[in-house]
């Protein structure tokens, strides 16, 4: 007990080393620059795609299909970056960050290095802490990619300028950037849920690819179950119900209650299968 | 040793093998702890924050009513929940198609912004409304749909309808400001109950029922129930806000039990002026206007969400013919188009009357046979010899309206 209590005293700076090289091997791998990669041409993709449609002037997206703001984009290229975050919000950014997550912890005992990451006097707790804090920045630079791209995208093909919120009013093109952003921090959290999710499947399981694969397949299960008229009472409890009231911060005045009914539920969620994490983790046997 | 031992065990030997194991399984409280907190909160937190009904002083059912009628709130902002079960069997798409296809009679163009196109979403289902109101000349009502809006704004001459989803807009003008009323499509409670009162008479008893708080304000509840047996409406409660008159609720419950038929209500109310900018609207680039010069047409259409009649071809064909019977509640409207056989009973009819026949039942009383559709509210009766019978009256009653008008 007193080595771990002096090991605890002493070691901010050795958390943040930690946490350091935690995040240089997980935005080293190949697999997470593919992720973003992938992540990065979305917005591209939709935008190119939306410029040859009204290449002849014709408008886009008549009677509001496809995803939210779609019509918008060709009058304005800010709404790119909103449209990009609600077409990859529902399956690639999840998908991205479960990948991540699963492979966490799994992923280091697949390759025998997790019992080495454990003799590092750091204690399983804050090891699993720097894991979360390492995903999470994930979330947060995944989101801001795919923003990124679309902004930028945007900027190239389309005008830009004051834009019109979806309750009828106008903004300046400054304040609909900020709001841009504080879409972006929105999604970014929404996918704290699905990382807490894939952090406590990582633990349960030596092997990576099962963990991806489970975290992934509950996603997609969880997001089908959110399609069924008939569950309706669970819906509210589905960490992806309410994913795309991000849309609400584009409201004027903005609405509130979805947005933070997400955010509670997110919250309820890392705590719940974060805490789920810590149990499973600080009393596992170590083999690999 | 280290990897094999979690950092709050100091000595796991052979011994004290039963005891971690004890332990290990006491850090899956942690979560399920979580777990039941976060449902004890959902659970008991509406239950806390429901403080019972506030102390206000007695008043009389004619005192409230005044008060409802003096009321005079011009500026306010606030959000609306409004819930329609009207029993309609749910056809999906085939209702809109249906919607679209009463618009193309109309003549209109078909634009996603028109207001009567809009107004046809809110018979059914629960539906957020956002309303704000600075004076007679500025008001709006905002529907909130995922991810997109659909507006209506009135300022001042000028009518706005804008759909985010399909970025239309569609406008128009009102002669003389202040006469917008009707243009709006009754979506407060305030329209509501203001519809509700107007047929107090002395077959409706109207009583006081305590106090209520809504949308965080303290109100008194208002109960009009029909006299007469045989009336569809069970009750309607008004919720009426203590301090301004203005209403608040209005739920109206069906005498067969059950959910509400229309439930509207504040969830958010504030009489603060809300921002000039609300009301102002321009455009967007590249957004396909639809200019209409004539509401009137709209007006006409739209109706009321609540009670509106799902044919309004064959109902406006048998106006002519239009008597009424009885009074107050149990009034029954008689629609006589002279065409016998209203409704195809032959074997001419075929499928499509196989499909009506379906949706109605069939009955037998001293004016002949004909067929009942029914919704939670509104019971109709089309008899064999071409004779349309609505109202909000029970099945039974209609019959009975029906023999005594023969």
């Amino acid at each position: 007990m007193s080595r771990a209590e002096a090991v605890r005293g002493a070691s901010p700076l050795w958390t943040l080393g930690l946490l350091r090289s935690e995040l240089i091997t997980t935005f080293r791998r190949r697999r997470t620059l593919a992720l973003l990669g992938v992540l990065a041409a979305v917005p591209v993709l939709v935008g190119v795609a939306v410029r040859i449609e009204t290449g002849d002037g014709t408008s886009a997206g008549g009677g509001g299909g496809g995803p939210a703001f779609l019509s918008q984009i060709i009058n304005n290229g800010l709404f790119l970056v909103f449209t990009a975050l609600a077409a990859t919000l529902p399956f690639f950014l999840p998908m991205a960050v479960g990948v991540v997550a699963g492979d966490a912890v799994a992923g280091e005992a697949n390759a025998g290095t997790l019992r080495y990451l454990l003799v590092a006097p750091a204690g399983r707790s804050r090891l699993l802490l720097t894991k979360y804090a390492a995903v999470m920045a994930f979330c947060l630079v995944a989101t801001l990619v795919v923003a990124v791209s679309a902004l930028v995208t945007g900027a190239l093909l389309f005008p830009l300028g004051d834009l019109t919120t979806i309750s009828g009013t106008r903004i300046s093109f400054s304040e609909g950037l900020a709001r841009a952003l504080l879409i972006a921090l929105v999604v970014a959290v929404s996918l704290i849920g699905v990382a807490a999710l894939g952090l406590f499947v990582s633990t349960l399981t030596d092997s990576g690819i099962a963990a991806m694969a489970t975290t992934v397949g509950l996603l997609i299960t969880v997001q089908i179950l959110d399609q069924i008229p008939q569950l309706h009472a669970l819906h509210p409890y589905l960490f992806s119900h309410h994913w795309l009231s991000f849309a609400d911060l584009m409201r004027e005045p903005v609405y509130w209650d979805d947005l933070t009914k997400n955010l509670g539920l997110q919250a309820l969620y890392a705590a719940v299968f974060g805490s789920a994490a810590w149990a499973r983790f600080t009393a596992k046997d170590i083999t690999a | 040793m280290a990897p094999y031992e979690s950092e709050n065990t100091t000595t796991a030997g052979e011994a004290d093998e039963p005891r971690t194991r004890r332990r290990r399984a006491a850090r899956y409280a942690v979560p399920v702890t979580v777990m039941g907190v976060a449902a004890a909160t959902i659970g008991l937190v509406p239950a806390l924050a429901d403080s019972g009904d506030p102390d206000l002083p007695e008043i009389t059912a004619a005192q409230l009513i005044e008060k409802i009628a003096q009321s005079d709130v011009e500026r306010l902002s606030g959000t609306v929940r409004i819930t329609t079960d009207l029993g309609l069997p749910d056809l999906g798409g085939l209702e809109s198609g249906l919607m679209s296809g009463a618009r193309a009679q109309g003549g209109d163009d078909g634009s996603s912004a028109d207001p009567s196109a809009k107004l046809a979403e809110l018979a059914s289902g629960t539906h957020t409304l956002r309303v704000a109101a600075d004076g007679p000349d500025r008001q709006k009502v905002s529907l909130l749909e995922n991810a997109a809006e659909y507006s209506l704004i009135h300022d001042g001459k000028d009518v706005w309808g804008y759909d985010s989803a399909s970025n239309e807009v569609y406008h128009g003008t009102v002669d003389a400001s202040g006469e917008d009323r009707e243009q709006r499509p009754p979506a407060t409670p305030k329209d509501f109950a203001e519809e509700a009162l107007k047929s107090v008479d002395d077959t409706t008893s109207v009583t006081v029922d305590g106090t209520a708080q809504v949308a965080g304000r303290d109100a008194y509840k208002l109960v009009v129930k029909p006299r007469q047996s045989g009336s569809t409406v069970g009750a309607i409660s008004i919720a009426v806000d203590h301090e301004t008159g203005m209403p608040l609720k209005f739920t109206l419950t069906p005498s067969s039990g059950g959910a509400a038929v229309v439930d509207v209500g504040f969830t958010k109310v504030s009489f603060d002026r809300p921002a000039a900018s609300t009301f102002e609207f321009t455009p967007p680039k590249g957004a396909e206007v639809t200019e209409d010069g004539d509401l009137d047409k709209g007006r006409e259409h739209s109706g009321k969400p609540g009670k509106a009649p799902k044919s309004e071809a064959d109902l406006a064909k048998g106006l002519d013919g239009l008597k009424m019977l009885g009074e107050g509640w149990n009034t029954v409207a008689v629609f006589d188009d002279g065409e016998a056989g209203g409704l195809p009973t032959g074997e001419a009819g075929g499928d499509l009357e196989g499909f009506l026949g379906s949706l109605g039942d069939r009955v037998e009383g001293e004016f002949g046979t004909g067929t009942v559709f029914g919704t939670r509210l509104v019971n109709a009766l089309i008899t064999e010899d071409g004779k349309v019978y609505v109202g909000a009256v029970t099945k039974d009653a209609l019959v009975k309206a029906a023999d005594a008008g023969k």
